[in-house]
């Protein structure tokens, strides 16, 4: 499986940079391990209000629990968002903050 | 996050009949509903296009609301008898394969008291080991257990009896032999004290009772139950291997009290037994039947074949058939009253939800000269999908970061609500059946724009191009055949009308073969057999077999769908590819980016002159839209010769630029290779088709999903919307078209 390099911060700005995409073929790489990555643990948002209003969430362990909510973090514009969620998997998958 | 939910008694209603809705609220006490006619539910502020009609109805205005709950989870039931209720000593036992063995207790044969605690139970326990418990009502509940645990997926005979004499209980858990594995058997002993529950026989669940006091289900079993048989007496373990594998035991065992055989009746409600009391019963909630028994020996693969070789149930934890909701308000629909969608908006706090229905006009007359077939089959198909959460894959099929939606995260937290048949059970058995007889939160105006809401965008245009329209449903087609449709000058599809059944299909071939005209404005189309049965009105079911793009296989040997007894899969596989009714069948599937179209060199055959009148000839189609930016894409749709596309027909454009995401489905490739990308290969490419039929009619195909998303665009001032309204007027008037003829 495609390990991601923490050090590629250049990928990282192109990401932040574009998070709606399309990316390059290296970045490619590293957003689909990112998508891949368990379901369990997985950060994703929720959206509140149509258009207007999202809010980060994770996927929960087993079907019925409750879907965890991040009331502190609540994003009026959806690439802000998305760029939380890349942070976050960023983290969940090599161990480190993105630089 | 939901506060209101709801569901109706039939989404194809009649004008001059009445629809029933049922309401269920979550916190608020009170709630507001209003009849709206859907225009377009569509409700992206950047898109701006949300239209819909308040329509004065007496159900509008405030209702007082509460919760109904839901018995969620299948199982089998046999009412009360005195057969039952005289035991004494007694056998019970089944040959069983649990999924989820070590999921908590289970039931699988009880006759069982909840109050006071009386009756039996043969069960897996919490250890997740075969038990018999007995209660004698006074309190005093005993659990004998073999001690050891289940595996998973595989066959066991499992039996418990008690003596009520001595009050010792025997429990027995003996594998089926396999040639590569070490199972382990149990057996156990201890003492008890038994009293008849006077109650119900349950299979695959202990009873229970819902918050409005309706008789439920608890502790379900997840797996298949095979031969379950009660009898008379202790019976020694030879004697219960007789029985478990004798088809009709009460012939050749006395004793025997109840003997269901679940090779029977398939395809009903009905379980039979073969005993002399005849204890049938019935099952609840749809669980999976003509299933691979512990005797299967794959010699065949068809139930009707060899039923004896699939006797048994599969059980799930989370099947649905019919929420049972109690009616909140019904609604007379007036006989004059418009054919369209329509929806009873409900608002409570600050949550707002749809019921969904469509208003046919009454019987015998129609309104319009074109009928809108609305996709209903395809809509329960994908009814309550749960796959954002299940499905490891789906971000990277669909290109996205998931984006939950309030009713995501209300079905994630609300197993009794059901899955779809894009979803697998909770013991990772594919899911067979779906039903509308519950909430679907995802066929409504405000949800994301795939299926019902994606179909408003065709609402709209032809509100806004002044073009009236009746609406039918799939289910009235399949009841109706040719007859629904023949009254019709044209008929158009939706984006997507993807599950079709047999008499779906024969209804909409004859209806082209003769003077219809089918304007099929999506992608995907005609695509899986699915089945219907009066037995079960208001659920599909769909067989996955073999291949197709899907996000769950389907279990060997169980490819026939129980319904109907037909071979379920792609019509592709079964004598009737999309490419034989409508010309284009799908090729491809890309969610990031669409493409757009160019016309081809037959777009200026005179034939077809009357679809780009006001479109230039170099002119590019379709380079925008609002899904993926282009009107080709999502699944696109292609022709092929061999698969059927008549040889008349003519390919008026053609799709290019398609991104590395959209790849060939399997179903079309016999390997996979590199380069089967929208960027690297010519087989990636949608292709809009024209052809007339022999009695005069005529077919249009754009062969796109993303193709009403491009509708709207400029204030449906644009040549997407123009050519389809081309297409449109041609196919209202009814000149006849004329076939030519098939060089020979």
């Amino acid at each position: 499986m495609y390990e991601i390099d923490p050090s590629r911060t250049d990928l990282v700005d192109e990401f932040r940079n574009n998070p709606g995409g399309p990316y390059s073929e290296e970045l490619t790489l590293v957003v689909n391990r990112l998508r891949l990555m368990p379901m369990q643990d997985k950060h994703v948002l929720v959206c509140t209000k149509r258009g207007r209003e999202w809010i980060l969430a994770k996927i929960p362990p087993e079907r019925g629990a409750k879907v965890e909510l991040f009331k502190d973090q609540v994003f009026k514009n959806y690439s802000d968002g998305v760029w939380e969620v890349f942070k976050r998997r960023w983290k969940t998958v090599t161990g480190q903050d993105v630089r | 996050m939901k506060k209101i939910l709801g569901y109706c008694d039939d989404w194809s209603a009649v004008a001059g009949g009445t629809v029933s809705f049922k309401i269920s609220t979550y916190g608020p006490d009170r709630f507001e509903a209003t009849l709206v006619r859907v225009i377009c539910g569509d409700v992206d502020p950047a898109h701006g296009i949300f239209q819909e009609e308040e329509i004065d109805a007496p159900l509008n205005g405030e209702h007082k609301g509460h919760l109904q709950p839901i018995d969620a989870g299948s199982y089998a039931v046999v009412p009360q008898s005195s057969s039952m209720d005289e035991l004494g000593s007694f056998t019970v036992q089944a040959w069983v394969f649990p999924t989820t063995p070590a999921k908590g207790e289970q039931g699988i044969i009880t006759n069982w008291q909840n109050d006071r605690g009386a009756g039996f139970a043969l069960m897996i326990d919490g250890s997740g080991a075969i038990a018999l418990r007995v209660g004698d009502k006074t309190g005093k509940v005993s659990d004998v257990s073999t001690g050891v645990p289940l595996a998973e997926r595989r066959w066991y005979l499992v039996s418990g009896s008690y003596d009520s004499g001595t009050g010792e209980i025997t429990v027995r858990q003996t594998p089926v032999e396999a040639t590569l594995e070490k199972l382990l058997a149990g057996e156990a002993t201890g003492t008890g004290a038994y009293s008849s529950a006077s109650a119900p026989l349950m299979f695959a669940a202990f009873p229970d009772i819902l918050s409005d006091s309706r008789p439920s289900s608890a502790r379900h079993f997840n797996g298949k139950i095979d031969r379950p048989r009660l009898s008379a007496g202790v019976l020694p373990a030879h004697d219960i291997a007789a029985i478990a594998a004798d088809e009709g035991p009460s012939a050749r065992h006395d004793g025997i009290i109840g003997a269901w055989d679940f090779s029977q009746v398939i395809g009903t409600h009905d379980i039979c037994d073969t005993g002399p009391h005849g204890l049938h019963g019935r099952t609840v909630n749809l669980p999976s039947r003509g299933c691979k028994g512990y005797n299967w020996t794959g010699n065949e693969q068809n139930f009707r074949h060899a039923p004896h070789e699939y006797g048994a149930i599969h059980f799930h934890d989370d099947d649905l058939y019919d929420a049972g909701w109690e009616t909140t308000f019904s609604y007379d629909i007036p006989k004059d009253f418009k054919s369209g969608a329509y929806a009873v908006r409900l608002r409570a706090d600050d949550d707002e939800s749809y019921v969904t229905f469509f208003v046919r006009p009454p019987k015998g007359k129609t309104t319009a000269k074109l009928a809108f077939l609305a996709s209903t089959v395809t809509y329960m198909a994908y009814s309550n999908y749960h796959w954002l959460f299940h499905e490891r894959f789906a971000e990277v099929t669909e290109a996205f970061w998931t984006t939950l939606q309030k009713t995501d995260v209300f079905l994630q937290e609300h197993n009794e609500f059901g899955l779809s048949t894009y979803d697998n059970h909770s013991d990772h058995s594919g899911v067979r059946f779906a039903s509308r007889l519950r909430p679907i939160l995802n066929m409504a105006p405000g949800t994301p724009c795939w299926s019902f809401n994606a179909d408003t965008h065709i609402l709209g245009w032809l509100e806004n191009q002044n073009i009236d329209y009746d609406v039918l449903t799939d289910e009235d087609l399949h009841n109706e055949g040719v007859a629904a449709l023949e009254p019709y000058t044209a008929v158009l599809t939706g984006t997507h009308p993807e599950y079709y059944t047999t008499p779906m299909l024969e209804g909409l071939h004859q209806y082209i073969e003769g003077k219809g005209r089918l304007i099929y404005l999506g992608g995907n189309g005609f695509i899986w057999r699915c089945a219907m049965s009066d037995n079960f009105p208001g659920a599909i079911e769909l067989r996955r077999a073999e291949d197709g793009i899907r996000y769950r296989n389907e279990e060997p040997g169980e490819y026939y769908l129980e319904l109907t007894g037909e071979y379920g899969g792609l019509w592709r596989r079964l004598g009737l590819p999309p490419q034989a009714l409508v010309g284009v069948g799908t090729i491809a599937c890309g969610f990031d980016r669409s493409g757009y179209y160019r016309r081809t060199e037959q777009s200026f055959d005179p034939r077809v002159a009357f679809i780009f009148n006001g479109i230039g000839e170099d002119e590019i189609i379709g380079d925008f839209g609002f899904l993926g930016d282009g009107a080709s894409g999502s699944e696109i749709d292609a022709t092929d010769l061999l698969m059927g596309t008549p040889a008349q027909a003519l390919i008026v454009a053609r799709s290019e630029g398609h991104s590395a995401n959209t790849l060939i489905c399997p179903d079309e490739i016999g390997f996979h290779y590199p380069a089967m990308d929208g960027v690297q290969s010519p087989l990636v490419r949608a292709e809009m088709t024209f052809f007339e039929s022999p009695g005069g009619g005529a077919v249009f195909s754009v062969g796109s999903i993303a193709w009403a998303a491009s509708l709207p665009h400029n204030g449906y001032d644009n040549n997407v919307s123009h050519l389809t309204e081309n297409v449109m007027r041609r196919f209202l008037e009814v000149t006849p078209f004329k076939i030519p003829a098939t060089p020979g």
